[in-house]
Order: structure tokens, then C-alpha cells, then sequence
């Protein structure tokens, strides 16, 4: 489903990403952790199409599109979700009225009709129920004076309305309860298909025992310096990174 | 010497109303029209150094040359109706009324008629309200007084609940077209009532729309007053919007501004009676050279009124936006609450706001408030819009919309206010 090869992606001249590949095929759920600073947020902004980074090397294919060359709207059109760390508050923007406007953006892309507002009305009413999102929250102003927990059950929310095919969490969970942590991981767990595939960067493993990977990746200094199974996220829990950046030294 | 320049400008201008024919006038209405002439000969136009008018240079106003010219012609009125008003349109076209493409849909308790007819058949108003309350020191309102063609009468009478509310239609037809539109509207005690005023540019340029719009608020009267300015972007239009509000009285004013090359609002309210409540917004999206210029004054001389103030703009290219927002708190007014707002936006690296709120308090016991802030969209909320899927276009026209929404929601006619949204919408597509 995507492809990333030796991306290399730097801000205000300084490298942040420093070769990163990874492969997620569809179905899959990749964990990417690393200490702070190692360039994970970066990571999702730069698949998302923040601009402020500039690509100075590498590639990301998408369903066999140059991604690269996308603007973030039509990334997000070709299926790519971004559950940002820190939702912005848009006031007097209606959540409601801004996700139809998207959705309908997003079909008029791919050449299909608008949604008729009484499916429109449904989706909504089953979607925001995923997620234990309040109705009342759905027609607010986009996560103005939303705690922090809301915010990111609005983000999970955003996803189930828009169906991407691969979902980027950056950091979903932090700040997080465990309730709110468990139903943000729930409704995660229940937008989870054969056909679509999930990106969760988080620092904590706890996020982990609720959302499964597949796949856990070590990001420090800008590239994977470590790739396993769930597991190894247990033994990063245990052991913390010292260990992966002291073989990474010895190693360059 | 540069007085004597100032003195053949001025002259100059005069001199082209000297043809006008008010055959239709009073002697209540030429007793006004010969005491704003006596006050013209000693007025001058403000300069750069009046400070009323430090920021809006008049000159390329005063210096154009214009002519006064009925118009007969066929026009076709559909694309400046507004939805649900159709009823109720009167029709001046170069500043005189066209009986011909109005409708007036009669209404119990409701006048509407040109001023000119009012002015001998419902005299009585008209001597005891015309002229009454404009300032006598501004040259341009005077200029109205002593020279308007006409405009509309509206008198809504005690007790009265206008049901549909009355739009009045100003057209200007052809080039450099001077009009003096002049505005009655009384709402007598307990009445209810809402007027549009709309200003448009048929074809052509360069007009020179001089209004005064006078509107007294008796006692418990609920009036709602909306201005839209979308003459052609060559047009300048100066206006002068006189509101008298009496006790518990409730009065809104909108004023929207989509167009002309200079605008300039002089809007003075006076709240006279205790307990009114007194609601002042306005919206302006100045674009290329064009300058809007909204100068309000509320004057709070009694005790325990509320007035609320919000100003929006959102400026582009090498536009400039003028707030002066006067809040006046008399002595006498203690337990006076007045929020004043402007919010600015500003699309271009070009564009220039001037915004001055000023307090003068002189009570003890009173609440006040005023912010102005100025700035630029919210980059990052593009950018989380985006990632959503709207482009860029669509994020913007978003933004500006929740941005315009606050003071949109003033407005209570229902079509009006959606026809002003449109209007913002396609005033921002590029």
C-alpha cells in the first residue's frame, strides 16, 4: 500500500529524517516508537504533506502514486489519514459542516456524487457513536473548548467518517486516560480491515496493548535502527532504547 | 493660495446641483434645504489634517466632475432583488424613484413611499423628524440635506408589526452619476419593522453616491436597519447614518460593504432613552486600491443602555480598512454596558487597516469594553483542513465564513443574511 525508501527530510536546513524505509501492506498495523526527538512526528507530517519539510532524498509510493507530489488535500483524497497529535481548534468552523464539505471534496476526486444528506445524517449519528463522541460535540465548532480527551475521540471520529485507506496516529494516546485511551483504541480496532492499514506512532507501550501491531519499528536519529514482531515492544518497555542507541553507535 | 484652491474645488462641486428642480418641495423641506446651504458656505472639505478624516482622503472625490441625470430607461430590477423581500421594493434609480419598477405591497400600519410625496402628504412626520438630528458641522451631510433628489419615507406606526420588511433599491445608471439618496425611517412606540438599503452600479463608473439615512426609534421600538454597498469599484460612496433611539428601544444597523474604489460610513447613534439596547456590526471585504472607511459613534446619555459593537473586515490585495469606533459615555449614563469589537483579517502582505477604538467615559458606574486584533489566517488550521481533504480554496473560504458568522447572526432576515454570506463567498474566490 506504501512504500517509503530511504526518505530523508529536513526543516530550516537541519536533516531530521535520515533514510527511513518501511513497507505497510494493507491489513497491517505498524507501531513506530523512539525516544523524543528521534523524528516520528516529523515522519507523519511529512506523509501527510506538511510544508514546512523539505524532502532532499527518497521516496514514498502510495498505491502506486508518487506521493511526494501531492499536495496534502489530495493525499488525504487518495486515502491518507492523519490523526494529528495536537487537533487544532477552528472556531466557528462546525465540525458536521466541515466533514461534509470533505467528504464531498473528497468524492468529487474520485468522480463520484455528493453524499445525499440523509446518509450523510447516518454516518454521522453511527460514527460518532464508535467513538462515544456526543452528538452535541459532532455539530460544535471543530474541537473548540473540546477536552483533551474529546479531541482525540473527534480525530478517531474524522477517520471512521472519511474511511481511509491508511491511517497515520501520531501520538494518539498521549495525555490520554485509560478510558478515553481504551475507546479511542476501540474504535481504531473497529475500523480495521483487510483492506486498510494503520501507522501508530506512539512513545508509551500502553497504547500497544490495546491496538495489536503487527509490526514494531525502533525510530531513532531519523531512521528504523530496529524491526520486530509485537514482542518487541514489551522487551522497549522493559529495557527502554539505551540498549538499540548503544548498538546503533557502535554500529556507525 | 491653498485656500483659494479649496474654495474653486468646492465651488466647482456645488455648482453642479444649481440645475436641480424640487418643484415638489415644501416649505418645511425648503426651510432645511436654505439652512444646510447657509452651513455649506462655512464648511470646507476635510483635508488629510481633519482628524475625522485623517485616514480617508476625500480629494479624488470632490475633484471629479459629476452630473445629475434622470433616468427613464427599461430596467430590469430581478438580479438586485433579494428573496422573500420581492414585495416590497422601492426603486430609485440616479437618485430619483421609479414608481414604475417599484412594489409596494400594502401593509397595516406601514408607510413606504418616496420622500418627495411625503413631504406634503404625511407633513406633520416630515417637519418634525427631516433633518432634525444630522450633524450640522459635516459638509457632506449637509450637501444631502440642501440637495437630495430623494429617497425613501418609511413610517412604521405605534404598535405596528411590519410583517414583511421593505427594501430599498438604489441603482445608479451611467457615468460619474451624482446622488444625494435621503432616507426617513421613524418607528413609532411599540412598532416593529426591518429595512434594506442596497446600492449598485447598473454600468458604468465613477458615481459619487452622497446618502444620509435618518432613523428615529420611539419608545420599545424594535427596528432593524441593514446597509449593502456594492456599487462599481470606480464609485465612491460616502454615507452618513443618523439613529435616534428613545426608551427601551431596541435597534440594529448592519452595514455591509463588498465594493467601491472609497467608502466611508459616518454612523452616529444617540441613545436617549433609558434601557435600549443598541446592536452596531458591520463586514467589509476591501480588495485592489479600494478603501472602506467605517467611523461609527454611539453617544450613551442616559442610564442603563446597552449598545454592542462588532466590526469584521477581511482585506486583500493593496485594499486599506478604516475602524474609528467612538464609544461616548455621558456623565449621566451610569449602569451603561458598551462592547465594542473590530477583528481584522488580512489576506495580502499590501493591505493596510487602520483600526481606533476610543472610550470616552465620563460616569463611574459603567461597563466598557473594546479589542480590536488584526491578523492572518490560521496557517495551521489550513493545513489540518487540508489534511482532511478540502483544498486550500475551500479551508480558506471556511475560515472566513466562521469568521464573518459572528456578525452575519445580527442580521434578521432570514434571505438577507444568506444573500450577504454568497456575497462573501464569491467576494473571496479569486
Amino acid at each position: 500500500m506504501i512504500k517509503i525508501e530511504n526518505l530523508h527530510a529536513s526543516i530550516d536546513g537541519q536533516p531530521i529524517l535520515k533514510g527511513i524505509n518501511l513497507e505497510v501492506k494493507p491489513g497491517e498495523v505498524h507501531a513506530i516508537m523512539g525516544p523524543n526527538g528521534s523524528g516520528k512526528s516529523t515522519l507523519a507530517s511529512v506523509l501527510a504533506g506538511r510544508e514546512e519539510y523539505e524532502i532532499t532524498e527518497g521516496s514514498v509510493t502510495f498505491e502506486g502514486k508518487d506521493l511526494l507530489d501531492l499536495g496534502a488535500e489530495d493525499r488525504a483524497r487518495e486515502g491518507i489519514f492523519l490523526a494529528f497529535q495536537y487537533p487544532v481548534e477552528i472556531p466557528g468552523v462546525s465540525n458536521i459542516n466541515f466533514l461534509k464539505t470533505a467528504i464531498n471534496e473528497i468524492r468529487k476526486y474520485r468522480g463520484e456524487e455528493p453524499m445525499p444528506a440523509k446518509d450523510f445524517l447516518k454516518l454521522v449519528k453511527e460514527k460518532s457513536a464508535l467513538v462515544e463522541l456526543d452528538n452535541s460535540l459532532a455539530s460544535r465548532s471543530v474541537n473548540e473548548g473540546f477536552s483533551g480527551g474529546e479531541k482525540k475521540r473527534n480525530e478517531i471520529f474524522q477517520m471512521a467518517m472519511l474511511e481511509p485507506k491508511l491511517s497515520i496516529l501520531d501520538e494518539t494516546d498521549s495525555g490520554l486516560d485509560i478510558d478515553a485511551l481504551r475507546i479511542v483504541a476501540n474504535g481504531v480496532n473497529k475500523l480495521k480491515s483487510a483492506d486498510n492499514a494503520s501507522i501508530v506512532i506512539t512513545h508509551y507501550q500502553r497504547l500497544l496493548d490495546y491496538i495489536v501491531p503487527d509490526f514494531v519499528h525502533v525510530l531513532y536519529n531519523g531512521k528504523i535502527i530496529k524491526s520486530g514482531p509485537k514482542e518487541l515492544a514489551l522487551e522497549l518497555e522493559e529495557k527502554g532504547y539505551d540498549w538499540l542507541k548503544k548498538d546503533q553507535a557502535i554500529e556507525a | 493660495m491653498s485656500e483659494i484652491a479649496t474654495m474653486n474645488v468646492k465651488e466647482q462641486f456645488l455648482s453642479t446641483f444649481g440645475v436641480q428642480d424640487f418643484h415638489f418641495d415644501t416649505e418645511a423641506s425648503k426651510a432645511a434645504r436654505n439652512e444646510a446651504t447657509k452651513r455649506i458656505e462655512g464648511l470646507e472639505f476635510p483635508t488629510s489634517k481633519t482628524e475625522y478624516w485623517k485616514y480617508t482622503r476625500i480629494n479624488r472625490i470632490v475633484k471629479t466632475e459629476y452630473k445629475i441625470a434622470e433616468s427613464t430607461a427599461t430596467i430590469d430590477i430581478t438580479p438586485f432583488l433579494i428573496e422573500g423581500m420581492e414585495k416590497n421594493v422601492m426603486v430609485f434609480v440616479n437618485g430619483f424613484y421609479r414608481a414604475d419598477i417599484s412594489t409596494i405591497t400594502s401593509q397595516e400600519g406601514v408607510i413606504a413611499c418616496a420622500l418627495s410625496e411625503a413631504k406634503e402628504k404625511h407633513a406633520e412626520l416630515f417637519a418634525s423628524y427631516f433633518s432634525k438630528k444630522v450633524p450640522v458641522d459635516e459638509i457632506f451631510a449637509n450637501i444631502n440635506t440642501a440637495f437630495h433628489q430623494d429617497g425613501a419615507f418609511i413610517h412604521f406606526a405605534e404598535k405596528q408589526k411590519a410583517d414583511q420588511p421593505i427594501h430599498i433599491l438604489n441603482l445608479v445608471e451611467g457615468d460619474q452619476i451624482i446622488t444625494n439618496p435621503r432616507n426617513l425611517i421613524i418607528g413609532e412606540a411599540f412598532s416593529e419593522g426591518k429595512v434594506v438599503t442596497s446600492y449598485h452600479n447598473l454600468n458604468g463608473g465613477k458615481s459619487f453616491t452622497n446618502a444620509v439615512n435618518e432613523c428615529f426609534a420611539a419608545e420599545n421600538s424594535y427596528l432593524e436597519f441593514n446597509k449593502l454597498q456594492e456599487e462599481d469599484g470606480t464609485s465612491f460612496h460616502i454615507a452618513t447614518d443618523q439613529v435616534q433611539q428613545e426608551k427601551s428601544g431596541n435597534f440594529t444597523i448592519n452595514t455591509f460593504t463588498f465594493n467601491g474604489d472609497i467608502v466611508r460610513n459616518n454612523l452616529n447613534i444617540a441613545v436617549a432613552g433609558e434601557n435600549g439596547y443598541t446592536s452596531l456590526n458591520g463586514f467589509y471585504l476591501p480588495k485592489e486600491k479600494q478603501l472602506v472607511d467605517n467611523h461609527t459613534r454611539v453617544d450613551h446619555l442616559v442610564p442603563h443602555c446597552e449598545s454592542h459593537e462588532l466590526y469584521r473586515g477581511v482585506i486583500d490585495d493593496k485594499a486599506t480598512a478604516v475602524f474609528n469606533g467612538k464609544v461616548m459615555v455621558h456623565r449621566d449614563a451610569q449602569k451603561t454596558n458598551a462592547f465594542q469589537a473590530n477583528n481584522n483579517v488580512l489576506l495580502s502582505d499590501d493591505a493596510t487597516i487602520n483600526s481606533k477604538p476610543e472610550l470616552e467615559i465620563y460616569a463611574d458606574d459603567v461597563k466598557c469594553s473594546h479589542g480590536s486584533t488584526i491578523g492572518q489566517l490560521d496557517e495551521e488550521a489550513i493545513f489540518y483542513l487540508r489534511a482532511r481533504g478540502l483544498s486550500e480554496d475551500s479551508a480558506i473560504r471556511l475560515l472566513l465564513n466562521a469568521f464573518a458568522a459572528d456578525v452575519l447572526e445580527h442580521v434578521g432576515i432570514e434571505s438577507f443574511r444568506q444573500l450577504i454570506e454568497e456575497k462573501i463567498e464569491n467576494g473571496l474566490k479569486k
